[in-house]
């Protein structure tokens, strides 16, 4: 199992074709106090790029984008009620499982300590 | 930060923008405001020249007396709107948006008379200290005793001038003062513990559930000032012989096509600025959403915007449709929030 993370601030557990995805501890603290999130229907598919949910805060809506292609196969749809959960948490703040239809897309990405890295040259 | 107006502006501090909404309406909040426009407005015919560009009256406003009103166009649209607060008998202090300032200027200096000046106020501050606390905050960090100052009334206290009004629905001030003593002023107000300072977003969400109107959003030079629901700024005065009164006329005799109203979501979800807003049968596009946002206080999405007439009706049922998909919603009157602005002792 690995970790991946993306500048959009996702992370990505990939464990064979499938891959959950959720965001990181800055982009929960940049989104500020969370009061809606908007999920996707299970079986919808998407680009690498397209964005598959929204979470509102009580400053703005920010959209949530997938860095992978594929079909999401499950929603982690008791986020809508714990919003607490939606964090870097790979156990249970995931908000999708997305079946990769081209897992060669996750090439380059960061790791934790490249994304840190990242993280502190921002601001 | 953000650029607003031509400022760099704090969204929010590190508290968030919930926590500064909730402290604000418990305790005291303070809002460095000054990059709105400060003038002042003097001369013999000053409240001649205040009747003829708002549909306000002036002639008969006491001293130390502030009023919202707005500076409207010849189509009856507003221009901006604006608190002007009579500081002496011939001579008006104005206060109007950042983002309007030059316009502003503009509009007034072309209908200046021999007897009105104009005098902007570059090099005034202007601190807000809003909340339960701010008399308290006034007397205790700054040593000033506002308890006889009756809201949306003025004084003038040593090199400042101080306003009970605000744009939270607290009690609570305004102070102007020289650029110069604002970073001392500032400093000795955050000092009190019963103070943090609030960034725009707090700002806009509780003004937003007092349902006051922000410039550019849910009032613009296209809406008038009766559509937008603040038609009560016109007082007593009946005649409408000011800029932009032959549409008051026209409205008040013919009825309203579309009015501001509050909306309050039913069900999850937010509905911000540009939302249309539909029947409740999903068909007819009835209204759009001019300001909208979370209000920590409710604990619910709420907006307002403009509205069909006939659906205008408080309670009426319609859909909010965000990113195509319909959230149900219901008109509301304004404000949502009941505002504890400080009552003027009976005199």
């Amino acid at each position: 199992m690995t970790v991946h993370f993306t500048k959009d601030h996702e992370w990505m557990k990939i464990e064979g074709d499938t891959a959950w995805i959720g965001i990181t501890t800055y982009a929960r603290h940049a989104l500020g106090d969370l009061v809606y999130l908007e999920l996707p229907e299970t079986g919808r598919k998407v680009s690498k790029g397209e964005h598959f949910a929204v979470v509102e805060s009580v400053k703005a809506a920010s959209e949530i984008y997938t860095p992978v292609s594929g079909k999401i196969v499950e929603v982690n749809s008791t986020l809508s009620s714990n919003l607490d959960d939606l964090k870097e948490d790979i156990e249970t703040g995931w908000i999708v499982k997305i079946k990769m239809s081209n897992p060669s897309e996750v090439a380059n990405m960061m790791d934790k300590t490249a994304y840190d890295q990242y993280v502190s040259t921002l601001d | 930060m953000a650029e607003f107006a031509g400022y760099d502006m704090p969204i929010q501090y590190p508290e968030g923008v919930m926590a500064e909404h909730h402290w604000t309406r418990a305790h005291a909040g303070i809002f460095d405001v000054s990059h709105m426009g400060q003038w002042i407005v003097e001369g013999s015919d000053a409240s001649k020249l205040f009747e003829h560009l708002t549909p306000s009256s002036f002639s008969n406003v006491p001293l130390g007396t502030a009023k919202y009103t707005v500076l409207m166009n010849a189509q009856g649209g507003i221009i901006d709107d604006m608190i002007v607060t009579r500081v002496a008998e011939d001579r008006f202090f104005v206060v109007v948006n950042a983002g309007c300032k030059d316009k502003d200027l503009a509009w007034v200096q072309s209908h200046l008379t021999p007897n009105v000046r104009l005098r902007v106020l570059d090099e005034q501050a202007l601190i807000a200290v809003q909340g339960p606390k701010a008399e308290q905050v006034m007397r205790e960090a700054l040593d000033i005793d506002t308890s006889s100052l009756s809201y949306m009334r003025w004084m003038d206290y040593g090199r400042c001038m101080i306003s009970r009004l605000g744009y939270t629905g607290e009690d609570g001030f305004e102070i102007s003062m020289p650029a110069e003593d604002s970073e001392i002023a500032w400093n000795r107000l955050l000092s009190h513990p019963e103070v943090k300072p609030i960034g725009l977003g707090a700002r806009d969400s509780l003004r937003l559930e007092m349902g006051y109107p922000l410039y550019g959003h849910d009032i613009d030079d296209t809406t008038s000032p009766l559509e937008a629901r603040i038609g009560w700024i016109m007082g007593k005065r009946q005649d409408t012989d000011f800029v932009g009164g032959t549409r008051l006329a026209q409205e008040k005799s013919s009825g309203l096509k579309r009015a501001r109203a509050g909306f309050i979501l039913t069900a999850p979800g937010v509905a911000r600025e540009g939302t249309e807003i539909f029947s409740e049968d999903g068909q007819t596009k009835v209204g759009i959403i001019t300001s909208g946002g979370f209000s920590p206080t409710l604990n619910a999405a709420i907006a307002m915007g403009y509205i069909n007439t006939e659906f205008a009706k408080d309670g009426t049922g319609i859909l909010a449709r965000v990113r195509g998909r319909d959230i149900p919603a219901r008109v509301t009157a304004l404000p949502f929030v009941h505002p504890k602005t400080k009552i003027s002792p009976k005199s």
